[in-house]
């Protein structure tokens, strides 16, 4: 199979450093993966092209890069599968972390998130009599997200951290619920109440937008968006909820579960704590101004969905516990 | 062709303009819209983080009123479209799921039996209504107009939930569907980033980060316009544009277009008829170069 790789490439050591494309044509066996050939092209046409390998077999979590646009382990994709109708396929080093040399970037940011979620286990409370038991069931929830490699590919394509580094990601909150859904973490029913409380702030679990890349990069099914959702619902049990995100998704399915429909107008109001949160409110002034004089406001009047009861005796069902406080449910300064 | 219609609360909340031109350009493409009546909101999402089994309920209770209707989901939301999908696998992988879950919708006389295929407008047009089709209606080609993609993360990904594998042009629907309608397309890296809207609430600073992000590079790229088939998206990258210029000190100016609004325009429907009055972001700079009146 002959193909083109083009790679971005940076050399910190050139005159005048900068990242630039270079098009290597290359002949592989048919079934070479995307490292097979860089490693051809490292050893047969360019000894200076830098890039991380150990295991080749999606193990070690050294060869996380962006083939075509989204971060994967070369040494796990078949160049069959990635190159374009042209037999052409584009590779760059990991996002979000700082490109070191060509296809290596510095992990430095990785790793302290890492230490930041204090990733051992701290029981708390008395020691038992004999060895911490956890039950099999337990131990097969965790397996998944014990897989993980730290390879970086969800870091890099996480579309918050590439916007604001100080976010703690996915690899790190996906760590931090292997400890927080560990029964032997935390007091003695389990709960890593420390923890919940720390990753309930700023930087942390609520500051994910669910986008799914996380999900999609990580080679090794952990699906850390998802860990970071089962934080939410950790935290939301553990009773942290004085905070905008766990404010939103309880106003949110308040609104749903009594009227089958999303408040649109109520929901930004109630997730900032209600509008005597007046910083919020001001910010929200020009917002709700542009959109009322551009006739898109929501309507004041929230409508009911036909059969509404039967919605609502779900909501009292499947969750009680919200259903039961009904307080300001439909006043805007709830 | 005739579908159970799922607009979504956004189509008829905060973007009020998405519903009405929805409706008609599908009248015009002989698009047949029963709308499920008493639907209820997907969750988002943001309710399946605290109760994924309320939220996997209610869009059961959708789907089996669609399966009543004898008729497959068309949505036009990308959001919708991507939640609706996964509670979607998660019952139909799991029979005793789903068994729980028919067991709630029993009170109401309901059952889901498990073949909903929930479908965006995007996806259908391609897929069943045809691009032949699309080209014929197109009347007003929106040649010399650079339109940047913008997909909606849920309309994008877990790409298994969405069916990607079987459906490939799925990844590419919103080019193909740009190039039918005469524009050229800007392509981006964001094309299939986030928005920013699900963290409006939670952390605006990053949100209008995103918003910036993306419409400034798009903007750079010479984009006339962006079109979205998702009305989160519109929500943050039209009615927060402002906002975020501010915080990344530079104009934008960039229109936003739904998806229903981009096709009304290549079919020589009016501005005004399809909604982009009610915009944020001024969409005359685009008439204008289109040509096209009020």
């Amino acid at each position: 199979m002959d193909v083109t790789i083009n790679i971005r490439r940076y050399d910190p050591e050139a005159e005048q450093p900068g990242s630039y494309w270079e098009s290597f044509d290359v002949s592989v066996a048919d079934n070479a993966t995307v490292l097979d050939a860089l490693i051809k092209i490292r050893e047969e046409m360019d000894g200076t092209l830098t890039l991380r390998c150990s295991c080749r077999s999606a193990i070690c979590g050294s060869c996380a890069m962006r083939i075509n646009g989204h971060a994967g382990l070369a040494c796990k994709t078949a160049l069959a599968l990635a190159v374009d109708e042209n037999n052409s396929v584009t590779i760059e080093p990991a996002g979000v972390m700082r490109v070191v040399k060509d296809l290596v970037v510095d992990f430095e940011l990785f790793w302290d998130k890492i230490r930041a979620v204090e990733p051992y286990l701290q029981p708390s409370g008395a020691e038992p009599e004999g060895e911490y038991i956890a039950s099999n069931e337990s131990m097969l929830h965790l397996s998944g997200v014990t897989a993980c490699i730290m390879c970086g590919a969800c870091v890099s394509d996480c579309t918050v951290l590439e916007v604001d580094p100080t976010f703690l990601g996915p690899a790190a909150l996906a760590k931090a619920y292997r400890f927080t859904a560990d029964p032997r973490d935390g007091n003695r029913e389990g709960v890593s109440r420390e923890r919940l409380r720390n990753l309930s702030e700023a930087t942390g679990m609520w500051d994910c937008t669910r986008c799914n890349e996380c999900v999609q990069a990580c080679p090794k099914g952990v699906a850390p968006m998802d860990r970071i959702m089962g934080l939410r619902e950790q935290a939301l049990q553990a009773g942290f909820t004085n905070n905008n995100g766990a404010r939103h998704t309880g106003a949110f399915t308040e609104s749903v579960g009594h009227s089958g429909r999303l408040d649109e107008l109520r929901l930004p109001i109630k997730s900032v704590g209600g509008v005597t949160n007046m910083a919020a409110m001001i910010s929200y002034a020009p917002v709700g101004w542009r959109a009322l004089t551009h006739g898109k406001m929501p309507p004041i009047r929230h409508k009911n969905v036909e059969n509404v009861e039967n919605v609502r005796r779900l909501f009292r069902k499947l969750e009680p516990e919200l259903a039961g406080s009904q307080i300001g449910r439909n006043s805007p300064f709830g | 062709m005739k579908y159970a219609f799922f607009p979504g609360c956004v189509s008829q909340g905060a973007a009020p303009e998405l519903y009405p031109a929805a409706v008609l350009i599908c009248q015009r493409m002989g698009i047949e819209l029963e709308e499920i009546r008493g639907w209820t909101c997907t969750g988002a999402g943001v309710m399946q983080e605290r109760n994924q089994l309320f939220a996997d309920t209610l869009n059961a209770r959708n789907f089996a009123k669609a399966e009543q209707m004898g008729l497959p989901i068309l949505t036009i939301c990308s959001t919708c479209q991507g939640v609706m999908s996964q509670a979607n696998k998660r019952m139909t992988r799991d029979p005793e799921y789903l068994a729980e879950i028919n067991s709630h919708l029993a009170e109401e006389g309901l059952e889901y039996k498990g073949t909903a295929e929930p479908r965006h407008l995007l996806w259908i047009l391609i897929e069943d209504i045809g691009l032949d089709k699309v080209t014929e209606l197109v009347t007003r080609p929106l040649s010399g107009i650079r339109m940047a993609p913008f997909y909606g993360c849920y309309i994008v990904r877990p790409t298994e939930a969405l069916d990607i594998e079987e459906h490939p042009e799925r990844q590419t629907s919103l080019e193909t569907l740009i190039e039918t309608l005469g524009a050229t397309v800007v392509d981006f890296e964001g094309k299939t980033r986030c928005c920013g809207f699900p963290i409006l609430t939670i952390n605006e600073k990053n949100s209008m980060a995103m918003v910036g992000k993306h419409t400034s590079e798009a903007k750079d790229l010479g984009a006339d316009a962006m079109v979205t088939p998702c009305p989160l998206c519109h929500l943050n990258l039209d009615g927060y544009q402002p906002k975020a210029s501010a915080q990344l000190k530079r104009s934008v100016d960039l229109p936003i277009l739904h998806l229903p609004q981009a096709i009304g325009l290549a079919m020589g429907i009016s501005p005004q008829e399809l909604g982009l009055q009610k915009h944020i972001m001024s969409t005359q700079p685009l008439t204008v170069k289109l040509g096209a009146a009020r």
